[in-house]
């Protein structure tokens, strides 16, 4: 098992988001977490990811058979867990270069890997580039810095293609995106899919999920998981909504 | 257009104090001049304890001592504090008993002022503790505020029949030493209000004092004491104005607010004080010392404040964040027009942990006047993770003004954050077109436009006083709107 | 005369030292600068060495620097092998060097510089020999020797320093860079003058170091008058980098003619107190003053930025962009003040100063004051005071960056809006180089310290 989530429990400024949370993760599968605004989507991300500013009050996440807990954010990454953030963070003054350059070169250290040469590490990225078909050349900017709403998703997918992670959590990367941007994002997606690999697509579309099918579908509510089904429980969403499944819980 | 502004500016100008008229109301003076016996007259004439009188001789004492300050944007003419009658009380001719029996004369000033004592009652529930000449004449609501355990009377009646939470809280967050004006005002002030909420009350009404400087001559030396207990909550409004007179006029007024653990203060002041006349010639000078301090934990202290009066005003209402967690705000309106000076803004310490402040200040200046916002954001050491926000913003009406900001920001650990930011702007053409364009005349387009700029303060306000607030604005820009 | 004995810096001492030497201080002065001397003299004499109880030096105390015990020679010192000191490493800059030792410009054997272009360059006292009418007509014009002490000790005492003048229409050709070594056996008063000339539509980059060579201290009060004719354009550099034993009060004061530029950037990476006065008045209509610093302070080193940016002139714009790290005990001050004069229509004024603590020892105060006396005007302000973005933190760690590393890139970042000004790209790429290396801890002053190490030296006199 890649990722194990028991019992999960997480506050911020004492109010509580997540609930008991419980989700199993294998190599090789894609999960989609769909639920209403504000039920804890992100932050159930952001927990697995390791920001800080939510405390973990109760539970475990097991991550390739270790404490994730215990690790801190940049470890966590260098294991392989990446986050798209559904409101990827403006950085002035970083060029994205520099960014990327230092972030593959600090995961090849980890792994004890000599770091890229300037020109490998430019040809990495002219690779990466097509992968989510830019153009342009982005690159040279600031991270994310005047970018418009589709350009920051997109950046986000060029960093997973370039950090290659085993466990990708991506937190509603196909909202804000134009129909040709969604086809090439999920397309990049696809292309990155293997068996030792897993991801955890966050969404309130069905439309992204025609692209990335995934194996299993969960429906986060009120800080649990209140349901999970196969594919097809994203097609019932899409028709009936969340009423029925608020009423369930009543 | 640019003609059609000037015209506007012209009669901003023009516009006339409206609040100039003088009572007909006997008073009786203290002797012209300040002594030791001057101090001695004021205390016996009030019948004050002799720890009053103790106090009032160390406050002169150290006065003498100390120099009239000059480091604000201000011209100010000298003062001979010689010649200044310290001690004015209407006479009372009886006890009153009900406001049927208040001087009658007394009654029209504040119906002229638009404060009838019965409608106040009546209307917005306020509870009023009127101030004339430094001497508080009627208090009403007290006895419905009594069951509450709420103590708001004059600080004469304070003195004498609560002399001990008054021993214990005056000059504790505004000592005697504080400033020159302050020691002036610690050794000679007449009056004021007192108010203190017990533990866990929260003040059912909105409490409000008018003050008022009537006698020619006489400067105003009130002081006000709020104590909030823990738990407490007040919101407090006072309101000035002044006859029209010819010769400056002195105000130095203290107010002090003890806010201890989870206790909220609401302090809200409409100033409109006699400007002094086109010539700026006459008018009030106004140095006043506000301080209150958040003394225990979650404590909040909010200030907020219209000046559009006085010929000078020299005024900092500030907050000493002592209590972790603890709040200060501060909200601010100031007009000058003519030859109007102003140097006002706040002092935010912040001594405790988490602690949090706001400033948000906006300063229109209309004709040959001076405005200037002077502010300190202190984040001490050990008050760490706090933050604070300043948005100082000037407005300028006419050429021939002036709009200044001196902000102090010193910051003394890593985990706090200061934000502080700053424009200077006109009334954009484009905007005085678009009104206009609509149909809205020219002075009105302007009321409307200095009311939306300053409507992050006045929001603030209690109702009835953001009303009046409003009003104020436009008439104090009257003429330059039209 | 002889080295005077080591002694604290008194305003007694100094005008006991005026009184004896006045005959040599004005051997070779006119008239008209003997006359400034006296004055100026008089004025400090009145005004004495400030305190903290004036608001300008409210939060810079110079009590200590003050006290320690200086050398004041009033000739140049013969004793270094001037050979080793004037290198500079920034590579592939091409700059024409004016060398200063202890505030002395280094003679050789021409002691100013006249090229082909009409540009005139060298020691300052040799140009008030030889260039008597150019040097009165703007000597002493822009500095204020009577209510600033510093500056009327300057004026006071000066005896040499640099001089720059760029003919009317001429382009210089290279930057020209001005180094001012301080080295001695012993702590030294420095008190050297600069006088830089632009004539109409000349332009100029101009790049002012201040470096230690040693770590033994010192008291610079360094004096320079910047005057820029109409339509001039200066491109101007100062890089400070001196060592924590090290006292610089460095006023500059730029006048600026009719629709001239001035670009100025105040980098300071070292020193124990560094107060730069910076003075900038508009002589005449669509004036445009840019002025960037950046300060990197640690351990007990203390900076303050005075600006003061006078409007006198409508339709001139002056933009202000202060920003510092603080770091261990160290303390920044800024002061901004710009005044919008009655007439000064159509100004456009912005102040910027953000600073980042990264210690609770660490100190910043910070005061930017508009003064405004027009409607007709565009003036902001800002300054913030704060610590790393924590989201941005968090991003830069989620991508597998250890948390040094993202406050390294972070502040970078911070302290990049200013380098990325920097308009000579080899003195960029040295100055960022320099930064990262500050924000790492790894610059240090000492023998080897990169602005004058291992590369073969430049001929001066070129
Ligand atoms: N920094 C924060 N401080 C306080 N509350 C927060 C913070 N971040 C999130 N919350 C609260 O936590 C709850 C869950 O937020 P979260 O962002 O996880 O929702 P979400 O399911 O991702 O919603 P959406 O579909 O809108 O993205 C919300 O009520 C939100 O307001
Ligand atoms: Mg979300």
């Amino acid at each position: 098992m890649l990722l194990s989530i028991n019992d999960l429990h997480a506050s911020i400024a004492d109010k509580e988001i997540l609930k008991g949370v419980h989700l199993e993760v294998n190599k090789g599968e894609v999960h989609a977490i769909m639920g209403p605004n504000g039920t804890g989507k992100s932050t159930l991300a952001s927990v697995i990811a390791g920001r800080e500013v939510f405390e973990v009050t109760h539970g475990e996440i097991t991550y390739q058979g270790k404490n994730l807990l215990k690790m801190a954010v940049e470890e966590r990454a260098r294991e392989g867990i990446f986050l798209g953030f559904q409101y990827p963070v403006e950085i002035p003054g970083v060029s994205i270069t520099n960014f990327m350059r230092t972030a593959v070169n600090e995961i090849r250290k980890y792994k004890g890997l000599d770091p890229l040469s300037g020109i490998d590490f430019m040809r990495l990225m002219e690779e990466k580039k097509k992968l989510v078909e830019i153009t342009s050349n982005l690159t040279n900017r600031s991270v994310n810095e005047g970018f418009s709403g589709g350009e920051k998703k997109k950046n986000e997918i060029f960093q997973m293609a370039m950090l290659e992670p085993t466990l990708a959590i991506l937190d509603e990367t196909d909202s804000g995106l134009d129909i040709d941007a969604l086809r090439i994002v999920a397309n990049g997606v696809n292309k990155l899919r293997r068996p030792d690999n897993a991801f955890v697509v966050i969404t309130h579309y069905q439309r992204l999920l025609d692209y990335i099918v995934p194996d299993f579908v969960h429906v986060l509510f009120e800080g649990r998981i209140v349901k999970s089904g196969g594919k097809e429980l994203a097609l019932e969403l899409e028709e009936k909504g969340y009423d029925w499944i608020k009423k369930a819980q009543e | 257009m640019e003609s059609d502004s000037n015209n506007i500016l012209h009669e901003v100008t023009k516009q006339e104090y409206k609040y100039g008229f003088v009572t007909d109301i006997d008073t009786e003076f203290a002797p012209r001049g300040l002594t030791e016996d001057t101090i001695r007259f004021i205390s016996a004439k009030k019948n004050e304890p002799e720890f009053m009188l103790e106090f009032r001789l160390k406050a002169f004492r150290h006065w003498l001592t100390m120099k009239q300050p000059d480091w604000a944007h201000l011209t100010i003419e000298p003062i001979d504090f010689q010649d200044i009658i310290y001690y004015a009380a209407p006479k009372k001719k009886k006890e009153l008993s009900g406001l049927d029996q208040v001087d009658p004369e007394l009654l029209a000033t504040f119906n002229k002022l638009g404060i009838s004592l019965e409608e106040q009652k009546k209307l917005a529930g306020v509870a009023v503790d009127a101030v004339i000449d430094s001497v508080s004449v009627k208090t009403t609501f007290s006895e419905t505020l009594s069951k509450y355990g709420i103590i708001f009377c004059s600080f004469s009646e304070a003195v004498q029949k609560h002399p001990d939470l008054v021993k214990q809280y005056m000059g504790s967050v505004v000592p005697y030493s504080d400033n020159f004006f302050a020691a002036l005002n610690s050794a000679v002030f007449s009056d004021g209000s007192f108010c203190f909420i017990p533990k866990g009350v929260r003040c059912p009404v909105d409490l409000s004092t008018y003050f008022r400087i009537n006698a020619a001559n006489t400067g105003q030396f009130e002081r006000t004491l709020i104590v909030a207990e823990e738990g407490a909550y007040v919101s407090y409004m006072e309101g000035c104005t002044a006859p029209q007179r010819d010769e400056n006029q002195l105000h130095a007024a203290i107010v002090e607010i003890v806010a201890l653990k989870d206790a909220e203060v609401k302090y809200s002041t409409v100033q409109n004080w006699y400007p002094g006349d086109k010539e700026g010639k006459g008018g009030i000078y106004n140095f006043v010392t506000k301080r209150g301090i958040c003394k225990g934990s979650n404590a909040k202290i909010s200030w907020t404040q219209v000046e559009t009066g006085s010929a000078i005003t020299w005024k900092y209402p500030s907050c000493i964040l002592l209590g972790d967690n603890s709040i200060g705000e501060f909200y601010s309106v100031a007009v000058t027009n003519n030859h109007q000076q102003a140097d006002t803004g706040t002092k935010m310490q912040h001594l405790g942990k988490n602690t949090r402040s706001t400033i948000i200040s906006k300063g229109i200046s209309a004709g040959k006047s001076n405005n200037s916002y002077r502010g300190l954001v202190r984040i001490a050491k050990n008050a760490v993770n706090s933050r604070n926000y300043s948005q100082c913003d000037s407005l300028l009406l006419g050429s021939a003004c002036g709009a200044h900001t001196f902000p102090y920001i010193q910051v003394e650990n890593k985990s706090s954050i200061v934000e502080h930011e700053a424009t200077t702007s006109k009334i954009s053409e484009d905007q005085l077109f678009y009104c206009q364009q609509r149909g809205i005349d020219m002075e009105s387009a302007i009321g409307l436009i200095v009311n939306g700029y300053a409507k992050e303060v006045l929001r603030q306000l209690p109702m009835e006083f953001a009303v009046e607030a409003q009003k104020l604005l436009s008439i104090s820009l009257e003429g330059s709107v039209g | 005369m002889e080295s005077t004995n080591l002694s604290p810096i008194t305003l007694s001492r100094l005008v006991s030292l005026y009184e004896t030497h006045r005959q040599q201080l004005v051997a070779c002065d006119t008239p008209r600068l003997a006359g400034l001397r006296d004055r100026a003299f008089q004025s400090f004499a009145s005004l004495g060495f400030p305190d903290t109880k004036q608001e300008g030096w409210r939060h810079t105390d110079l009590k200590e620097s003050l006290a320690r015990l200086y050398d004041y020679p009033l000739d140049p010192l013969k004793e270094t092998d001037i050979q080793k000191v004037f290198q500079c490493n920034i590579p592939h800059l091409d700059t024409a060097i004016l060398g200063q030792l202890n505030g002395w410009y280094v003679s050789r054997d021409v002691p100013l510089m006249e090229l082909g272009n009409g540009m005139i360059m060298g020691s300052l006292s040799e140009a008030r020999k030889k260039y008597p009418e150019l040097v009165e007509k703007y000597y002493g014009r822009a500095a204020d020797d009577t209510t600033d002490a510093f500056t009327a000790l300057n004026t006071a005492f000066v005896r040499d320093g640099v001089f720059v003048y760029v003919p009317a229409g001429v382009k210089s050709p290279r930057p020209v860079q001005m180094i001012n070594v301080i080295h001695h056996k012993s702590n030294l008063l420095i008190q050297s003058r600069n006088l830089i000339i632009l004539g109409e539509n000349a332009r100029l980059s101009l790049v002012h170091c201040d470096d230690s060579y040693n770590h033994q201290g010192s008291f610079s009060n360094i004096v320079t008058e910047i005057f820029a004719g109409e339509n001039a354009f200066l491109d101007h550099y100062k890089l400070q980098n001196l060592n924590n034993n090290s006292t610089l009060i460095s006023s500059t004061f730029f006048r600026l003619d009719k629709a001239a530029g001035l670009e100025s950037h105040y980098i300071s990476l070292n020193g124990g107190l560094l107060r730069n006065n910076i003075r900038v008045v508009f002589d005449g209509t669509h004036g445009r003053a840019d002025l960037f610093g950046l300060y990197l302070m640690d351990k007990k080193q203390h900076v303050d930025n005075q600006i003061y940016v006078d409007h006198a002139f409508p339709e001139c714009t002056s933009t202000e962009v202060f920003k510092g790290i603080l770091d261990e005990n160290a303390r920044g001050v800024f002061n901004g003040h710009v005044l919008v004069r009655r007439n000064a229509v159509k100004t456009d004024a912005r102040q910027s100063n953000k600073n980042m603590l990264l210690t609770d020892s660490a100190r910043v105060n910070s005061k930017p004051f508009l003064e405004i006396y027009n409607d007709d005007v565009k003036c902001s302000h800002g300054s913030s005071v704060g610590q790393l973005d924590s989201m941005a933190m968090f991003y830069l760690r989620q991508r597998g960056i250890s948390e040094e590393s993202a406050r390294m890139l972070l502040m970078f970042a911070f302290a990049n809006e200013v380098v990325a000004k920097i308009a000579i790209p080899e003195l960029r790429g040295r100055i960022e180089d320099m930064v990262k290396k500050r924000l790492q801890g790894e610059l240090q002053i000492c023998e080897q310290c990169v602005l004058h190490c291992s590369t073969p030296e430049k001929n001066i006199n070129q």
